[in-house]
């Protein structure tokens, strides 16, 4: 029989995971089942607990979790992991459980049959506690357990109508064998639901890479990729980067970065909400520039955070103490906080994940991270690219002025595949460069893109010494100072290769 | 006998105890209890207690024993407890489901 809520765009109910409601526009659609299909340890069980957990626990609902693999004392055990207490909500009838694990007791089959001592099970526990939401974790089990499969799967479709005329929200989950291929190893997706979430856990450049993908969702237009995901203790995370929209206002706001002639050269500095990278060879002056921005902040009384891939906290206390930049100082006044990361670490999602908790707890008002490129060396193209969107979408949203360094391959300069991902996002790109002039080895700087306002454009020399970085007059009549070796020309030049950083 | 109880598990062990559970008075549960009872008059002793359970009147019974698949037929004692599901349709496969009858090869 048609109800309205046949008819209507399904209505939607969030889930309290983070990041799902924007993949899955709001929610899961509410009074239908969804099927959530994954291969073995993709998250499924937890993803499915989070649901309830969160449904009962957040938005003050009821649930019941119909387990046909586990038994439910496994599963309680398996989600205290993840800090959640499940056995306090069966006590206080607001999580109730049916055990459809396999029976160890021997078991025959003779004659026909169906499942109706499962669906009476669940239809009872769903009036016991006026359930709302039920997870059904997973089907796959009862292929196992009998063996008239057609009637299994006509027993599974069944149920999802008694699911629908209890008016229940059901996250149903079932097994796959590969990660791309079948939706689910025994066909069940095809009548089973409309709404199909793929839950994905690949190895990628030897790292494990969770991924969540919403294939198919009835009267919805959502989006479509794969996103990634991490598990920890406070549950699931997803990190919904590509479709973050940046939509904040920018700020005009200027603050310093720390050098009077950068913020000359800028024309009064940076914006507070810009994302500032700095590009250079090793030892071209990156980490003094991050040092002096650093400074900036922490001299203002601002929250400044330092994360750093490539050098001990030693070294960094080391390097700024020889430009008589006091690190130590700022750190025992809480101003300053510096977190040092191997890349190898782990994977780019959980660092994503790390940084942005340490922006949630200290509220930076600026950010150094040195280097994205360390970060380059550890993925895969695709999954750096997706980082850098995260984080930079990220930060924009909290609002911290971020300085990135890159390192270039050549001291000359050269292609940064870094750049090439980030430059479109970046604000403010400056590029130091070491230059060959007669023999003699100099410095260059040169502010590549200032987005929404005038810079200086000219390729400057600049020094470094115990009181920090200098820049001093532009190079006249040279050329190919950034693209490769410095040539002396008769003309004098400037505009024209100003042009070339348009 | 019938009687829908499910509180006795201290009965003497020798004695004979089988519960079957059904839902609501479908072919395949009717199908059950006939061939049940014709089993049970031929191969069992006289001395045996039956349950049947109705899960459409006591659906909160159904997890006691963890009863998915319907009909099911439980052997409760004497030991070994075994579980058959199904119209029980065929008497050797009954008795081989129940442990009365050892397995035959190839079935």
């Amino acid at each position: 029989m048609l109800t309205t809520l046949d008819i209507q765009a399904p209505i939607k109910m969030p889930t309290g995971i983070e990041g799902f409601e924007h993949l899955a526009m709001g929610g899961l659609p509410m009074g239908r089942t969804t099927l959530l299909v994954g291969t073995s340890g993709s998250g499924k069980t937890i993803f499915s607990a989070e649901f309830l957990y969160r449904g009962i626990t957040q938005y003050d609902r009821t649930g019941v979790f119909v387990t046909l693999e586990e038994r439910p004392i496994e599963i309680m055990r398996n989600v205290k992991r993840v800090c959640w207490e499940l056995v306090e909500l069966v006590t206080s009838n607001r999580l109730a459980f049916v055990d459809g694990s396999p029976d160890p007791v021997p078991t025959e089959e003779v004659g026909k049959y169906n499942l109706e001592g499962l669906i009476t099970q669940i239809r009872y526990a769903v009036q016991k506690v006026k359930a709302t939401l039920v997870v059904i974790d997973s089907i796959g089990s009862l292929f196992h357990q009998f063996s008239d499969i057609s009637k299994v799967r006509l027993e599974i479709f069944r149920l999802t109508e008694v699911m629908r005329e209890l008016g229940v929200t059901t996250l149903m989950t079932a097994e796959r064998l590969d990660e791309y291929g079948h939706i689910s190893r025994h066909g069940v997706e095809e009548f089973i639901s409309d709404n199909v979430i793929v839950l994905r856990n690949v190895l990628a450049e030897e790292k494990c890479r969770r991924t969540i993908q919403v294939l198919k969702m009835r009267g919805d237009v959502h989006s479509k990729g794969e996103y990634p995901f991490t598990i920890s203790h406070t549950g699931i995370t997803i990190l919904p980067l590509s479709a973050m929209e940046l939509t904040q206002e920018s700020s005009n706001e200027r603050i310093g970065t720390g050098n009077s002639d950068m913020d000359t050269m800028t024309n009064g500095g940076i914006f507070r909400d810009s994302i500032f990278l700095v590009s250079g060879p090793t030892g071209g002056g990156k980490t003094l520039m991050s040092a002096m921005f650093a400074a900036e902040g922490c001299r203002a009384g601002e929250h400044v955070l330092l994360l750093a891939y490539e050098e001990s906290r030693e070294q960094l206390l080391r390097n700024a103490s020889s430009w008589g930049i006091d690190f130590a100082k700022w750190e025992r006044e809480g101003l300053l906080r510096i977190v040092c990361q191997y890349p190898e670490a782990m994977g780019l999602e959980d660092h994503l994940l790390v940084i942005r908790r340490a922006i949630e707890s200290f509220q930076p008002r600026r950010l150094i991270m040195d280097s994205v490129s360390a970060m380059e060396r550890v993925a895969s193209v695709r999954n750096f690219r997706e980082f850098v969107i995260g984080l930079t979408s990220y930060m924009k949203q909290a609002r911290v002025c971020s300085l990135f360094t890159s390192t270039t391959p050549q001291l000359s300069g050269g292609e940064s595949v870094t750049e090439t991902h980030i430059s479109t996002i970046t604000d403010v790109i400056v590029l130091l460069r070491y230059v060959e002039i007669n023999g003699i080895l100099r410095r260059g700087i040169a502010v590549i893109k200032m987005r929404g306002s005038q810079h200086d454009k000219r390729i400057r020399e600049f020094t470094i010494d115990g009181d920090g970085m200098h820049v001093g007059n532009p190079f006249q009549n040279v050329q190919n100072i950034m693209l490769g070796v410095a040539s002396v020309t008769p003309i004098r030049d400037a505009d024209h290769f100003d042009k070339m950083f348009e | 006998m019938m009687n829908p109880s499910d509180s006795q598990n201290d009965i003497s062990p020798k004695g004979w105890r089988l519960r079957l559970y059904i839902a609501g008075q479908t072919a395949k549960s009717l199908a059950a209890i006939s061939n049940l009872h014709r089993i049970v008059k031929k191969y069992l002793p006289e001395k045996i207690e039956i349950e049947i359970i109705d899960l459409l009147e006591n659906p909160e019974l159904a997890a006691v024993d963890h009863i998915i698949a319907i009909p099911t037929l439980i052997r409760k004692s004497p030991m070994p407890i075994c579980k058959v599901i199904g119209d029980l349709s065929s008497t050797e496969k009954t008795l081989i489901g129940l442990q009365i009858k050892p397995p035959t090869n190839g079935s």
